[in-house]
C-alpha cells in the first residue's frame, strides 16, 4: 500500500490521499491519465480491472469517480476520483485507451451528465436519443414532458461519431468519425429480436456472411433506477434492485443491504445470513438454468430450452413458498430477511438437489457432447484473458477465459467463507468454455446449498430497523457475485434519509461490451451463439 | 347473446370475474343489430380465431421472463392454442406488451403494432405496461402503453404470475368471441393518445395516420 501512495505522489505531488472506506485519491483533471497508466501498467500489482466507472454531480463541479481493482489481487481496491468546475463544457481525458470497459461508461456518462472525454475515440450518447434535450442525472435537471416529450415518430440513427481529440501539442480538436464505411452492408439485429435476450440493438455490417463490425445501441429499456433511488429512502430503494437483472433479483438486493448494512453498522443475524445464502444460491441456479435453456434455444436446441425451464420451475415453487414470488423474490430487507423459511424449506430443497444432478448428468448427455452443438460452440467467440480483465467482463464468461474472479472469494461475504467450493476455470475462453461453465457452477452451488442446508441456526430473521436510515456521510462500495458476474452497489450518502447518488455496477454491460470484439470475423448465425453464450440482460445494461 | 353464452373450454363462465363490463359490450353491440346468418357465421369465424390467437411477445423485462414461463412445459400456453408465438408481427394476433417501454422504444413498439394486420388486439402484461408500475416518476419511461397503441386487456402484476397471464388471455379470448368479424364491429378498446406530440414541431400526432408512411 506504502509504494502505491508514494508512485501516486511522484507523479501527481499534489494529489490527496485519504483512508476511507478504500484509498481514496483524488487527482485534478490533467493528473488523472498518468496516475490511472502508472497504476495500470505497475509491474508488481497492475490495476488493470476498471470495475466501475461512475459520473457524479456535486453541485458546483462534475466529476468521475473510478474504482480500480487489480487481476493478480482482486482484494486491493483504489478509488480514484477527479472532478471539473466547467459546467457548461465540462472535458475530463478518457481512460478508454487503458481500459476498454471505459469506452461505454464514458458514453453512459456523457448522456446523463453531459461530461465529454478528450481521447475517446466514440462520443455518441449511450442510453438517451441524440435528441434529448438536457442531462438527466445532473441536480439541476428538472423533467419536463414537453420538452422531452414521447412520441411515437421514429427518428433516423445517425452513424457518425463526433469526438475530441488531443493533438501532440497539446491542442484539442472537434471531430466528427463515420462509424461505417460507405458501402457497408448494414444489418439491424433488435432491439425488437427473440434472440438478442430482450431489446439489444446491434447494427451489424457483414462482409459476405462474416461479420466485419458491431455497433451497439442500447437504452432501449433505460428507466433511470438510479436517479429514481435519489428520491427513494433506503428501505425504498430495494424493490429496485431486483429489477435490474431480474434472473439474479435476490443477489442483487443482498448486495444494496449489506452496502446499507456496512455503511449504517446493522448485524445480521446468522439465521438470516443462512438463509440469504442459501436462497442466493438457489437464485444462481435459476440464473444459470435460464441463461443454459436460452442459450440452446438459440443454437436450436428447443428441447433442451423446455428442459431447462422445467428444472427452473422447481426453485421458482420453493420461492413462492417462501414468500410468494416467484421471479422478483422481495425478501432481503435492511437487517435480515423479510420472511422466514417455511416448514419444508429444507425438505424441499434437500429433495431438489439430487434431482438437479441427475438432471445435470442428462443436460451432459443429450446437448453438451452433441455434434452440432460443439459444432457451433468449439474455437468460437474467443475472449482472451487479457480482455476479459480490460473489458471487466466477470462471473462465468470471465473465468471462462482463465481469470480467476469470483467475489465470493476474494471478497468474501454472507457466509461464503465458512463454505468450501471450487471457483470454476477454464482457459479456452470460447463459447464452449462459457457453455461448460455454468454448468459446473449449477454443481458448485448445490455443493454450497448442502454443506448449510442443515445447519441453519435457530433465532431471529430479521434486526430491528428504523423505517428511515441515515446513512453517514461517505462513499460505500459493495460487491457481489451475481449470475453474470460482479455486481457492485455505490453509495454517496451526505447524512440524509435518501442517498445524494447511487451507481450500479453491472456485469452485463461489460459482457455486451465484449461483443464487437469477440464477433468480428465470426459468422452472423455464430453472433447469436455469442451472444448466448455471453447471457446478458439487458435491464441490467440499462438500468 | 350473453355473457353466459360465451363458451371457454378452460374456464367456466361463472368464474370469470368482471362479467358486467363485457356485458355493456355485448349490449352495444347488440343494439347496432345484425343479420342471424352473418351472426351465426361470425360464431363460427370467432371460435376459430379465439382458439388460436398467436402472441408477438413484445418483451422488455422482467415479465418476458413470467411470458417464457408460461410458454414452457410446467404452465404450457399451448392449452389455449397460444403457442405460436411469431416473432414478425405479419404473422401475429395479438401483441404481448411484457415489460416497461421507455422513450426511446415508444416509436418502435409503434411500428411493430402498425405492422401487425387486422384484426389485432394488444395485452398490457404488467405493472410497467399498465401505468409505468415503479418507475412512474422516472424521466424515461412511458406511464402506459395505452397511451401509444389501444390496449385490450391489462394483466396487473409484477411480474404477473403465468396464472394471471393465463386469466388474461382467456379474457381476451371472450372479447374475442362476441366481436362481429363480418361489418367489423370490435368492442371497446383502451386508447388515450393524449400526450403524443411531434419532437420536432411540438404538434398534437393524430392517431389515425399511417406511420409507415410517414
Amino acid at each position: 500500500m506504502r509504494d502505491i501512495r508514494k508512485m501516486i505522489l511522484v507523479t501527481a505531488p499534489d494529489a490527496l490521499i485519504e483512508e476511507r472506506q478504500k484509498l481514496t485519491v483524488t487527482l485534478r483533471p490533467e493528473q488523472l491519465h498518468r496516475v490511472m497508466e502508472e497504476l495500470r501498467r505497475d509491474e508488481t500489482i497492475p490495476y488493470d480491472y476498471l470495475i466501475s466507472l461512475t459520473g457524479m454531480d456535486w453541485g458546483d463541479t462534475l466529476g468521475v469517480i473510478y474504482q480500480l481493482s487489480s487481476s493478480a489481487d482482486l482484494t486491493r481496491e483504489i478509488i480514484v476520483i477527479t472532478s471539473t468546475a466547467n459546467r457548461t463544457d465540462p472535458l475530463l481525458y478518457s481512460v478508454s485507451d487503458l481500459y476498454e470497459t471505459a469506452q461505454l461508461n464514458e458514453r453512459e456518462v456523457y448522456a446523463l451528465f453531459g461530461i465529454r472525454f478528450i481521447n475517446n475515440p466514440d462520443m455518441r450518447r449511450f442510453l438517451l436519443n441524440d435528441q434529448w434535450k438536457g442531462f438527466p442525472f445532473r441536480k439541476d435537471y428538472t423533467h419536463d414532458p414537453v420538452v422531452n416529450p414521447v412520441t411515437v415518430i421514429s427518428s433516423d440513427i445517425v452513424d457518425i461519431a463526433p469526438r475530441i481529440r488531443e493533438t501532440a501539442g497539446g491542442d484539442l480538436v472537434e471531430e466528427s468519425v463515420a462509424i461505417f464505411d460507405e458501402d457497408d452492408y448494414i444489418i439491424n439485429i433488435g432491439p425488437q429480436h427473440p434472440s438478442t435476450h430482450g431489446v439489444m440493438h446491434f447494427r451489424t455490417t457483414l462482409d459476405g456472411e462474416i461479420v466485419k463490425k458491431v455497433d451497439v445501441h442500447s437504452g432501449y429499456i433505460h428507466r433511470g433506477i438510479e436517479k429514481l433511488c435519489e428520491n427513494m429512502t433506503y428501505p425504498q430503494m430495494l424493490h429496485l434492485t431486483d429489477r435490474l437483472d431480474y434472473l439474479s433479483a435476490n443477489i442483487n438486493r443482498h448486495a444494496l443491504c449489506m452496502c446499507i448494512e456496512k455503511a449504517a453498522d446493522i448485524a445480521v443475524p446468522a439465521r438470516a445470513q443462512y438463509i440469504r445464502t442459501i436462497m442466493d444460491e438457489l437464485q444462481r441456479i435459476s440464473s444459470h438454468l435460464l441463461a443454459w435453456a436460452a442459450h440452446c434455444n438459440d443454437l436450436g436446441g428447443t428441447t433442451a430450452f423446455i428442459y431447462g425451464m422445467r428444472e427452473r420451475e422447481h426453485i421458482l415453487d420453493i420461492f413462492d413458498k417462501t414468500c410468494g414470488g416467484r421471479l422478483i423474490v422481495n425478501q432481503n430487507v435492511v437487517g435480515g430477511v423479510m420472511f422466514d423459511i417455511y416448514p419444508d424449506f429444507q425438505k424441499d430443497v434437500k429433495a431438489f438437489i439430487p434431482y438437479m444432478r441427475r438432471q445435470l448428468i442428462e443436460y451432459d448427455h443429450f446437448f453438451s457432447h452433441n455434434a452440432i452443438a460443439l459444432g457451433r460452440l468449439v474455437d468460437i467467440g474467443h475472449l482472451s484473458r487479457e480482455d476479459a480483465i480490460s473489458y471487466g467482463v466477470t462471473g462465468p464468461a470471465g473465468r471462462a477465459s482463465g481469470w480467476s474472479c469470483d467475489v465470493r472469494r476474494y471478497k468474501p461475504y454472507a457466509l461464503y467463507d465458512k463454505v468450501e467450493f471450487k471457483e470454476i476455470l477454464r482457459t479456452d475462453g470460447d463459447s464452449y468454455a462459457r457453455y461448460m461453465n455454468r454448468l459446473d457452477e449449477i454443481a458448485q452451488s448445490l455443493h454450497i446449498i448442502e454443506q448449510l442446508i442443515d445447519r441453519i441456526p435457530p433465532g431471529e430473521v430479521c434486526t430491528k430497523v428504523k423505517p428511515v436510515i441515515r446513512l453517514p456521510e461517505g462513499q460505500f462500495f459493495q460487491s457481489v457475485e451475481t449470475g453474470k458476474g460482479e455486481f457492485g452497489v455505490f453509495i454517496e450518502s451526505r447524512g440524509e434519509k435518501t442517498p445524494y447518488r447511487v451507481k450500479f455496477r453491472s456485469p452485463s454491460l461489460s459482457a455486451v461490451s465484449a461483443i464487437p470484439l469477440i464477433c468480428k470475423g465470426s459468422f452472423l448465425s455464430d453472433l447469436i451463439g455469442i451472444a448466448g453464450s455471453m447471457d446478458f440482460v439487458i435491464p441490467d445494461i440499462d438500468r | 347473446m350473453e355473457v353466459k353464452d360465451i363458451k371457454i373450454k378452460a374456464f367456466p363462465a361463472e368464474e370469470f370475474k368482471d362479467n358486467e363490463t363485457l356485458q355493456l359490450y355485448i349490449d352495444e353491440l347488440k343494439r347496432e343489430g345484425g343479420s342471424v346468418i352473418v351472426g351465426k357465421l361470425d360464431q363460427l369465424v370467432n371460435w376459430g380465431r379465439a382458439n388460436s390467437l398467436w402472441p408477438l411477445a413484445f418483451a422488455t423485462s422482467c415479465c418476458g421472463i413470467e411470458f417464457m414461463a408460461a410458454a414452457s412445459a410446467h404452465y404450457d400456453l399451448s392449452r389455449f392454442g397460444m403457442e405460436v408465438t411469431r416473432n414478425s408481427p405479419r404473422q401475429a394476433d395479438v401483441m404481448v406488451v411484457a415489460g416497461t417501454i421507455v422513450n426511446k422504444m415508444a416509436p418502435l413498439l409503434r411500428r411493430v403494432y402498425d405492422q401487425m394486420a387486422e384484426p389485432k388486439y394488444v395485452v398490457a402484461m404488467g405493472a410497467c405496461a399498465i401505468s409505468g408500475g415503479p418507475f412512474v416518476h422516472s424521466y424515461n419511461v412511458v406511464n402506459g402503453v395505452d397511451q401509444l397503441v389501444p390496449v385490450d386487456i391489462y394483466i396487473p402484476g409484477c411480474p404477473p404470475r403465468p396464472e394471471s397471464l393465463f386469466y388474461g388471455l382467456l379474457q381476451l379470448q371472450r372479447k374475442v368471441k362476441v366481436e362481429r368479424f363480418f361489418g367489423h364491429k370490435r368492442i371497446k378498446r383502451n386508447y388515450r393518445p393524449e400526450t403524443l406530440v411531434d419532437p420536432e414541431t411540438g404538434e398534437r400526432i393524430d392517431p389515425q395516420i399511417d406511420f409507415n408512411t410517414k
